[in-house]
């Protein structure tokens, strides 16, 4: 009986030793995920003096915006100095069109290739699925030239007409898995009750596709904003969405280094997709994993 | 007539993305994959040549590099991100209380863009002001960490940055694979006297392949299209050290004005995602088909 | 009087799957028809035929008279009610059943005077501001009969409506289908693979299987006259006994001669049937097998059997018996001293026998 209650009570403790060392490693792990973000924060709350002569993961003596102030406002890049602001707006004039165009073409799309089936349809859907995996280096060339004979080369129109294609095949995807799941007889009772293609899309799929709606804008908006390789291919000087302009302004070689600077303008750059996923977490992870595991 | 019209509606509908599709995607790859057979330069031209570009790609140094670069650092991206990804997802399994917080935290890099990615830890990494001048200055005046600088070891360094930022997707995949397994074969093993570690590794992880499988596919992708991360991390040096396939093209397309070389490249890097994805989405398609 | 709704020669194909095989059937106004198969018999495609909501190969649909084959659904003057229930999840009960007014552009005050009367009518006042998730199986077949009945219709079609329910639901809302056909005087059309909901509810049965009509029939035509071995396979629980039999005429009728297992052979005696080729397969309904006590008739024959399993259901006891290796079912009273192991007199309505051809199948008497 001792032994018995002696034995209970090492196992116990053993099993508590674990449970402690496991939520050490969970902490451990936070803390890397966590690091790089922590050490952007306070070294953009520095002065550059402090950057110099300071270490790298202490806080701020002396807390300071001026290099928020600056990457906003007036850091360089290239010959410009006028910060990140312009191309911010750049971004959200790029990003709002392209994002709202590409997920309603996906949503109808998805809505005829799940619920309106007919002969290739299939065949269809399989074409836009491959396409989402092509590297867009393959297209980069063939679009710079097709942009150029438009008169959209370099204009923030092209960016918006370069996103919404290349997204329509993941929010048809999207679309389509979502609707493929929903009874053929809700459109026909809705055929029996007098409506047509559109008026069953507005009345009756559209309403029931708010979840799949949000995925596919937050999937779709952390997409085009954080694009950097159609940004640097099909822009000019003036039309640069965020991310290029971001990292024109580290690489820019005029003057001294300002790293609080740099890491002031990565945040701001950062910020807005950052919190989509802090408000829309659970949206933004349904997002991935939709577009990672097919179906 | 209005009847059949109407019928038509939905291939109406869907044509324009469609014609999208098939001439954004596939016309340009035909685009493409013509001008790499070209001696375009500055301009694209179109008389057919035949392979000279790919010979001349194969021939360069610099695409040499690339290749081997993509090599060495899409397998340690995967794999790193792979095992580190599945052991939080084990970790988490074990019915955390604070899992929603955690998971929050282990994933959100997944939301920077690889520019801010790049941009951070090239300040980390920087040997004069970062992590290396911070050791020394707790006194491990010895403590040499200039990766960023090594012509040698500046590819790991993209590698440090993107385990950082895509382990935590791939933690949310398999954590999403470990729930769906089924609570009752658990149930049974426990019931069985199994110690906990051999149900994961005889149950859990085998049940899990298709998940492996999407993972890897994901993550190979990402690693060949990799271009944001290494232009802000290291421009691709020094020299070219870290050039991958992604940058090589870009500089051929834009900076040194050799289109037939951009295109070429470009057939390549198509070339090797098609053989890693076309299987995989064939096989997801035709199951799918059949379970129909 | 034109018939309400015709069909003629209808085929269907998928593909080069043939779905229907010369369908041609006619009811008037008021009729129930129930189309009755197993899965995949083609029950439902018919349904969608007449529906519009699946384009006919050849032949036609006609609804009062009128050729319908170029009709959408909108315009066939019908309502559906589906397995699925297919209520839309965003809206309200309310919204649910007038929905098709809306999309009409009746207005508003007809469509509340509908909707007031259908609710009253289904009892479903209370639950016209809830959602189709909040509500129950049993309510949300309600609103879907509601959806129909506020279109006032030619035709109601019913794909499976009950399937969905459990077992004592779906007795309730049969019996309220059926009452609400009695009410409405209205003309039914209902799918179904529940042989006995066929039988409550119709006044017309199509039997389907593999896209071919078997029998076309009130429910007593059918279920004492099946056409073929499937029909009377197929309607009626527990089923027709089918065994074969070699056939002797004599001087009072025909001798059905059945083997058995042990001993002699089953000798039955039809004073009535004529003309029997020299083997067939009789049919024989187990009511019409009982204790020799309680059968009576001209017809009647008398026979001891032995009996293999006694089956206790509560208002009857189901005895089992082998005859020319197969088990045949008699149904006697709850309170028979039947006993397995041993032989007793059984007495077989010779009067109801149905006689099928060996090779075709074919109902010959």
């Amino acid at each position: 009986m001792q032994g018995d209650l002696a034995s209970t009570a090492s196992t116990q403790i053993t099993r508590l030793a674990l449970r402690w060392l496991l939520y050490l490693l969970l902490v451990l792990f936070a803390l890397y995920y966590l690091a790089p973000l922590f050490v952007m924060v306070t070294t953009s709350l520095k002065s550059l003096e402090e950057i110099k002569t300071g270490s790298l993961v202490s806080l701020p003596r002396e807390v300071t915006f001026d290099a928020w102030g600056t990457a906003w406002s007036a850091a360089c890049s290239g010959i410009k100095c006028e910060g990140l602001k312009p191309y911010f707006w750049n971004s959200i004039v790029m990003a709002v069109p392209a994002v709202l165009i590409s997920t309603f073409l996906g949503a109808i799309n998805g809505y005829v290739i799940a619920q309106w089936r007919f002969r290739g349809a299939n065949l269809i859907f399989s074409l836009m699925l491959f396409g989402c995996f092509i590297p867009f280096q393959v297209v980069l060339l063939p679009m710079a030239r097709l942009l150029g004979l438009m008169g959209l080369a370099g204009s923030i129109p092209g960016l918006i007409f370069v996103h919404v294609v290349y997204g329509l095949g993941f929010t048809t995807l999207f679309f389509r898995n979502y609707y493929v799941s929903i009874s053929p007889e809700l459109i026909r009772a809705a055929k029996i009750d007098g409506a047509g293609f559109f008026r069953i899309f507005w009345s009756v799929f559209l309403p029931l596709s708010v979840p799949i709606i949000v995925v596919t804008i937050i999937w779709q908006f952390t997409q085009i904003w954080n694009d950097f390789l159609f940004g640097v291919s099909f822009s000019q000087a003036g039309t640069q969405p965020i991310t290029v302009a971001l990292n024109n302004i580290v690489n820019s070689t005029t003057g001294v280094k300002e790293y609080n600077v740099d890491m002031a303008a990565a945040i701001i750059a950062a910020l807005p997709t950052l919190i989509v996923y802090v408000v829309a977490g659970k949206y933004f992870i349904r997002g991935l994993t939709a577009g990672s595991v097919k179906g | 007539m209005l009847e059949r019209l109407e019928r038509q509606i939905p291939k109406f509908v869907l044509a324009p993305s469609f014609a999208a599709i098939l001439v954004f995607v596939y016309g340009f790859i035909v685009w493409t994959g013509w001008v790499s057979l070209t001696k375009s330069k500055l301009m694209p031209r179109y008389e057919i040549e035949g392979i000279t570009q790919y010979q001349r790609l194969f021939a360069s140094p610099r695409w040499d590099t690339a290749l081997e670069n993509l090599f060495v650092f899409g397998g340690l991206f995967i794999v790193l991100s792979m095992l580190l990804g599945l052991l939080l997802a084990i970790l988490l399994d074990q019915k955390i209380r604070t899992e929603g917080v955690l998971r929050t935290i282990y994933l959100y890099p997944m939301a920077l863009s690889l520019i801010v990615t790049g941009t951070a830890w090239r300040w980390f990494l920087n040997p004069g002001l970062g992590i290396e001048a911070t050791v020394r200055k707790w006194g491990f005046e010895d403590f040499t960490f200039d990766w960023l600088v090594n012509p040698d070891m500046a590819i790991y360094t993209i590698v440090i940055a993107a385990v950082w930022q895509a382990s935590g997707f791939v933690m949310a995949l398999f954590l999403a694979g470990l729930r769906s397994v089924e609570d009752e074969i658990i149930r049974a093993a426990q019931v069985d006297g199994i110690p906990l570690w051999r149900i994961y590794v005889s149950i859990i992880i085998p049940s899990m392949a298709p998940v492996f499988l999407s993972a890897f596919i994901v993550l190979a992708h990402l690693a060949i299209k990799s271009f944001d991360l290494v232009i802000a991390l290291t421009g691709g040096g020094p020299g070219y050290a870290t050039d991958l396939p992604a940058t090589y093209m870009y500089s051929m397309a834009f900076s040194r004005g050799n289109i037939g070389q951009a295109a070429s490249s470009a057939m390549v890097m198509m070339a090797v995602i098609f053989a890693i994805v076309v299987p995989y989405l064939y096989s997801e398609l035709r199951s799918r088909n059949d379970a129909r | 009087m034109t018939p309400i709704l015709q069909i003629q020669a209808l085929n269907k194909n998928f593909g080069t799957l043939q779905i229907l095989k010369n369908v041609n059937v006619e009811i008037e106004s008021g009729d129930f028809l129930v189309l009755v198969g197993p899965s995949g018999c083609g029950k439902s495609t018919l349904l969608n035929c007449i529906a519009g909501l699946e384009p006919v190969t050849s032949g036609q649909v006609a609804i009062d008279g009128r050729n319908m084959n170029e009709i959408s659904p909108k315009d066939r003057d019908i309502a559906m009610v589906f397995q699925s229930y297919a209520l839309y999840p965003t809206m309200s009960v309310a919204k649910n059943i007038t929905f098709g007014m809306r999309v009409r552009g009746i207005d508003k005050q007809t469509q509340q005077e509908k909707l007031a009367e259908v609710s009253r009518q289904l009892q479903i006042e209370p639950l016209l501001n809830r959602r189709p998730a909040q509500l129950s199986g049993g309510q949300r077949q309600r609103v879907a009969m509601g959806r129909a009945l506020v279109r006032d219709p030619k035709l109601f079609l019913f794909d499976e409506p009950l399937s969905n329910l459990d077992a004592k639901l779906r007795v309730e809302m049969r019996n309220e289908i059926k009452k609400l056909h009695h009410n409405l005087n209205a003309t039914m059309v209902y799918v179904t693979h529940d042989q006995i909901e066929a039988m409550t509810l119709a006044t017309k049965i199509v039997v389907l299987k593999d896209g071919l009509v078997q029998q076309i029939g009130t429910p007593a035509e059918i279920y004492l006259r099946p056409a073929n071995l499937f029909v009377a396979d197929f309607m009626g629980s527990p089923a027709m006994n089918l065994v074969t039999a070699q056939t002797r005429k004599n001087g009072r009728g025909t001798e059905l001669v059945i083997e058995r297992p042990a001993g002699e052979p089953l000798r039955l005696l039809d004073k009535k049937a004529r003309n029997l080729p020299d083997r067939v397969v009789l049919g024989i309904r187990p009511e019409d097998i009982t204790e020799a006590a309680f059968g009576s008739g001209k017809n009647v024959h008398i026979t001891a059997c032995d009996v293999d399993v006694v089956e206790p259901a509560g208002a009857d006891t189901f005895v089992l018996l082998s005859l020319s290796g197969k088990e045949v079912t008699a149904r006697l009273k709850a309170e028979t001293r039947a006993a397995a192991g041993e032989s007793m007199d059984f007495a077989f309505n010779m009067e109801k026998a149905s006689y099928f051809d060996v090779e075709s199948g074919e109902r010959i008497n």
